[in-house]
């Protein structure tokens, strides 16, 4: 923290970053305002305006290559000005920056296209189309803000947009209740977000963030510690981390160009992005990074568990989200040279993720939606290009070298090794683990899906492979998923691009408890291992009814329990709370009168008049509070309260 | 027997307050004078060109702080704000009244008299012009609050507290449809409200009874004694907290705070809803004016000993109406508990004793008043043959038969919910800011935990709207005629502008932060 961070000023070309969010905002604003009147061009304008967005963003990629300083900002217009504090409407364009909108223009242009051809049928496309670009628009203000507030603009704007997104198909009861649940575990996460951003206006009194970090130092430790509970509870909320993962999976009832780009490569990468652009706050705090690890590890473990006994084509992919993100969270958790693994990490799964989404939804596309994968088999024969491009995005997210996975998955478990003490065979040993298991449950997932006897529904005859405008997406993506990894790790590019903003690696080889060779050799062996498993009880098909199992599989299918968790913590005292106080508001002080009067008087029909009257009892509420506060003024005038 | 002596009056100071009481007086003369057919158009007009000349007025003379009329009144800078602020959302309030198009006859009942549910009246609900009092005695309203946010003893507040809550009481039984509601409405309010005012009248008489007790002192209850007198008290406070606390309770209940809020969703659904419209907006920038100066000046002294207590309060109003909106099914009292919750935002700005707390209090006040009579506007147009459709499985579906107002009402809901871009962010955090300034972190983590809770309720209606399909109950939406669109456009430009630009009213209510004392 000693070095202190500063911004230069965008100018020339980088000025003009806002284009970024508003050609999007234009665009969603157009799609939705124009109405029917735009039905037979607007999917096009929303490709096209990804597709400016991305070609710009390679742009300003390059004019910041060429920068001494690659850390620029530019204030668009003072926002806020309350009392000392100053927030600016503006944006920092650096090489976190870059990277992110790479992915989201890039990753999200391709997205865009195979929904048109997806969604061809669909009487609301234009309407769908305008609220993809309205994500866009508000991911990309999320990731470009130099400010809290900024990224705050942004989070709320992603939420609502995946709100909607999630509930588009409304007349599934289904996808109307996931898209509330998904919008009230995100409003927890939310709070903590908002109330951690003021806890940093009241300490600081800024929330820029080049101010914010240098003024770390100034802070105290327990301070850092709330703060950074606080940023973690928002990220947790957004990327689907314990203990708020529950509404990630259920979030697969939208359509699948929305589980790809927003839940699987995007919007829920937000609480890698937070913790990794705050990375001066929380490296500043050891308790904190221990946070983040354990969340991290616990999450990748229960991801890969319940994804294993899952049997959704797309929920399978969602916990699998769930488990990548929870190795995110270990490599942010983990600090140091570890931040920019976690980033290469989130890259590299962004492409293959969103791969074997398009695949899953180009699967369902030709199986007449169906999602069972005990009701798949054999597809390999009748969809090649899905086969070949779904086996690149497998492959790579099991980490067989030299794919993407490989590259960015086994230095987070090299990194998780060199911790100290025991806390490295923990968090090591679980990453490990969540290896073996991944290979495990996405091979079951791969196999049942394209391989072994045929268990289709009987009006299914010959499934065709999807149309030119869903494949060349995948195929692009497939590539990604093939080289991407390689290339970033390639001299260590993308590490060296990051350390304006995450910082040098702490200096020279670090030592871990196993040497990295042995790690290497061992997390290709459990991958194998795990792969190999899943291949032999799978290669034969599986019954296609739910078959009775053990007690692990059963909590597993019960997604662990943390459903009822969930209930007991979050849904319960808040229904309890909502009854309470329509209780008293209703009849409350009314009964409690009621009650009062009968026990003095005796006779009932007093209290019979007495129940007659609403204003009345309203009088009364009015007067008990009167009471109430006129004993607090005189409790506070005796000193009794101060 | 001692001179009398006349005070000496700054008239030009006080033009706005003159001339809307003066527009008042005109009203009933034009209720007496001017031929039936003629007098829709020329009550409208006239009420507004009082509202535009007021507003002038207080634009000319944005620079006057004097305290004149003998000490009763003070014009200053929170003064004029909310006096201009008032006089804007009055005038969006009067298009709202003087619409005609939406609904024959408009809003109100023609003959208040006639016996609601008897022949007469169904046959009265077909189409015959509403009742033109409804101009002179919204001017006298607006006349009313001008002088509550100005006054500077508390007599003066007391009796232009009267003068704004009586003909409100009247408005509210003038609904031309569903009128044993709306009637029930006025008479809970005018019994209630009563009440409340004698509850505020109590506490003035045990203030002055406080400063009467300070010897080689005068007694009184302007503010000037008041605060000299709590500034160097060596006598019992005992009447002094007591007072304030009467004092206190009498204008929470105007500002719909718990647990005086009992009345604010019966008589938010009951009165018209223009009527509603004016309330939530005006009578809450009055309220929160006149709790600003009573907080400010008269008792800055008592050195916030009660913020502990009121900031209960608000905690305790924000959870209420928060909470509360979740399981309403009627929009007017969704609405209404979404007041409520705002109502203890607005305190959480009143608690902030700083000069930033007054500024954003004041923004909030205008921004959300905008906001809200754009809500209501929206309400009135959303109907069908038995007049507003509130109830909201209603307004299932709402989006595929008017995307457009269903598309306004949206925006207005996410400005409620605080989302950013919208003016509820930039006021909420123009309020949270100085209280957090101020110490009273607990107030801003309420606020933010209980707005997390109302962005349901309101997310709720826009699902409703947007992703259901409409049903055989969902009514259409009429078209609005020039006036409503005027309010509408007003206030959803309001909303938006002061969302994303909030710098340049923040700069003119922080210029506007000082008392005169």
């Amino acid at each position: 923290m000693e070095q202190t961070v500063e911004f230069a000023t965008a100018d020339g070309l980088l000025g003009s970053v806002w284009l970024l969010v508003a050609i999007p905002l234009v665009s969603a604003a157009v799609l939705l305002l124009l109405g029917k009147r735009a039905d037979r061009w607007g999917h096009w304008l929303g490709v096209a305006a990804i597709g400016a967005a991305f070609v710009l963003g390679l742009t300003y990629f390059f004019q910041l290559r060429g920068l001494e300083n690659k850390q620029v900002q530019t204030s668009l217009w003072q926002f806020i000005t309350v009392g000392d504090l100053k927030v600016d409407f503006g944006l920092l364009f650096d090489p976190l920056a870059a990277v992110f909108v790479l992915l989201i223009t890039g990753v999200g242009f391709l997205i865009h296209l195979y929904a048109v051809e997806y969604m061809a049928h669909d009487e609301g496309r234009r309407r769908f189309f305008g609220y993809f670009n309205l994500f866009v628009a508000a991911m990309l203000l999320l990731v470009l803000g130099n400010n809290y507030v900024m990224l705050y603009f942004g989070w709320e704007g992603v939420g609502l947009a995946s709100y909607l997104l999630i509930s588009f198909w409304y007349g599934r009861p289904s996808a109307a209740t996931a898209g509330k649940k998904a919008f009230l575990m995100n409003r927890v996460g939310d709070a903590g977000l908002a109330i951690g951003i003021f806890v940093l206006f009241a300490q600081l009194g800024t929330t820029q963030y080049d101010e914010v970090f240098n003024g770390v130092g100034s802070m105290t430790s327990t301070t850092v510690l709330v703060l950074g509970l606080l940023l973690l509870l928002g990220a947790a909320g957004k990327s689907g981390q314990f203990p708020l993962q529950a509404w990630l999976p259920d979030a697969m009832e939208g359509p699948t160009p929305v589980s790809a780009l927003i839940h699987a490569a995007t919007m829920v990468t937000a609480g890698v992005y937070l913790i990794a652009r705050s990375n001066p706050i929380f490296s500043a705090n050891e308790t904190l990074q221990l946070v983040v690890v354990s969340v991290g590890a616990l999450t990748l473990l229960l991801g890969c568990i319940i994804g294993a006994a899952k049997d959704d084509i797309k929920r399978v992919l969602a916990w699998s989200t769930v488990s990548q993100i929870g190795y995110m969270f270990l490599g942010v958790g983990l600090g140091g040279g570890a931040y920019a693994l976690a980033i290469i990490h989130l890259l590299a799964h962004g492409f293959f993720k969103a791969n074997m989404f398009l695949g899953a939804g180009s699967v369902m596309h030709g199986m007449k939606d169906q999602v069972d994968i005990r009701r798949f088999g054999g597809l390999s024969k009748y969809m090649k290009i899905t086969w070949l491009t779904f086996m690149m995005g497998w492959l790579a997210i099991i980490g067989i070298p030299p794919l993407s996975g490989y590259f960015s998955k086994e230095p987070i478990i090299a990194s998780a090794f060199e911790r100290e003490g025991w806390t490295a065979w923990l968090f090591g040993g679980a990453a490990l683990l969540g290896a073996g298991l991944t290979a495990f449950y996405m091979t079951r997932l791969f196999v049942l899906t394209f391989h072994g006897p045929k268990r289709w529904t009987e009006d299914i005859e010959h499934p065709h492979e999807s149309p030119k405008l869903m494949t060349i997406p995948l195929i692009l993506l497939a590539a990604g998923s093939v080289v991407a990894g390689g290339l970033m790790t390639l001299n260590d590019g993308v590490v060296s691009w990051l350390t304006p903003v995450l910082g040098e690696e702490a200096g020279g080889e670090a030592h871990g408890v196993l040497s990295h060779t042995v790690i290497t050799i061992l997390s290709i062996l459990i991958t194998v291992l795990g792969a190999g498993l899943a291949w032999f009880l799978f290669r034969t098909g599986t019954a296609t009814e739910p078959q009775p199992a053990g007690v692990v599989v059963t909590a597993a299918r019960r997604n662990l329990y943390t459903d009822a968790f969930n209930e007991a913590v979050f849904e319960k005292p808040g229904i309890f709370l909502t009854r309470a106080l329509v209780f008293l508001d209703n009849r409350g002080v009314d009964g409690l009168v009621n009650g009062l009067a009968a026990a003095v008087g005796g006779g009932s029909g007093r209290l019979r008049r007495l129940q007659t009257g609403f204003v009345r009892s309203y009088a009364t509420s009015i007067l008990t509070g009167a009471l109430l506060v006129v004993a607090a003024f005189l409790a506070v005038q005796a000193g009794w309260l101060a | 027997m001692s001179e009398l002596k006349l005070p000496s009056i700054d008239y030009a100071a006080l033009a706005p307050i003159l001339i809307m009481l003066g527009a008042a007086l005109l009203g009933v003369l034009v209720e007496a004078f001017v031929p039936r057919r003629l007098r829709n158009a020329v009550q409208l007009g006239l009420a507004l060109v009082a509202v535009l000349a007021a507003v002038t007025m207080v634009i000319l003379k944005s620079e006057s702080r004097v305290i004149t009329a003998g000490g009763a009144l003070a014009v200053d800078g929170p003064t004029l704000f909310l006096q201009g602020t008032v006089l804007v959302l009055a005038a969006m309030a009067l298009l709202l009244v003087g619409e005609r198009t939406v609904e024959r006859g408009g809003a109100f009942v023609a003959h208040a008299a006639v016996t609601a549910e008897s022949p007469e009246d169904r046959r009265q609900a077909e189409g015959v012009g509403g009742a033109t009092e409804v101009y002179p005695l919204m001017t006298f309203a607006i006349g009313g609050m001008l002088i509550f946010v100005a006054a500077n003893d508390l007599l003066t507040m007391f009796i232009s507290l009267e003068v704004f809550s009586l003909p409100l009481y009247l408005l509210c039984a003038l609904a031309r449809r569903r009128r044993l509601l709306s009637q029930e409405a006025a008479m809970k309010y005018f019994l209630l409200g009563a009440y409340a005012s004698a509850f505020f009248l109590f506490g003035v008489a045990l203030i002055y009874g406080f400063t009467s007790g300070i010897p080689g002192r005068g007694a009184g209850v302007d503010f000037a004694t008041v605060h000299a007198a709590v500034g160097e008290s060596s006598s019992s406070q005992v009447l002094l907290f007591a007072g304030m606390a009467l004092l206190a309770i009498g204008l929470l209940f105007k500002a719909a705070a718990a647990p005086f809020h009992v009345w604010t969703p019966d008589v938010y659904q009951g009165a018209p809803t223009p009527v509603t419209g004016f309330m939530a907006a005006c009578t809450k920038v009055a309220a929160f004016g006149a709790l600003l100066r009573v907080f400010h000046v008269a008792f800055a002294g008592a050195s916030w000993d009660f913020t502990p207590v009121i900031g209960v309060l608000a905690v305790l109003t924000m959870l209420v109406g928060a909470v509360l909106a979740v399981t309403q099914t009627d929009i007017k009292r969704l609405l209404a508990y979404s007041s409520i919750a705002n109502a203890g935002y607005l305190l959480v700005g009143v608690l902030a004793p700083s000069k930033e707390g007054l500024s954003g209090t004041m923004f909030y006040l205008a921004a959300y008043g905008f906001s809200v009579l754009a809500a209501f506007a929206v309400v009135t147009l959303v109907r069908d043959a038995d007049g507003e459709a509130t109830h909201l499985s209603r307004w299932a579906g709402l989006g595929r038969r008017s995307p457009f107002f269903a598309a306004i009402f949206t925006f207005i809901l996410l400005a409620f919910a605080g989302i950013p871009l919208t003016s509820g962010f930039t006021s909420k955090f123009a309020v949270f800011g100085p209280a957090l300034e101020a110490n009273q972190a607990w107030l801003v983590i309420a606020g933010v935990l209980t707005s997390m809770v109302l962005a349901f309720p309101y997310l709720r209606v826009v699902v409703m709207m947007w992703l259901s399909e409409p049903g055989e109950a969902t009514p259409t939406v009429t078209v609005p005629g020039a006036l409503t669109s005027a309010a509408l456009v007003i206030g959803v430009l309001a909303t938006l502008v002061l969302g994303v630009v909030p710098g340049p009213l923040l700069d003119l209510t922080t210029g506007a932060a000082e008392f005169v004392r």
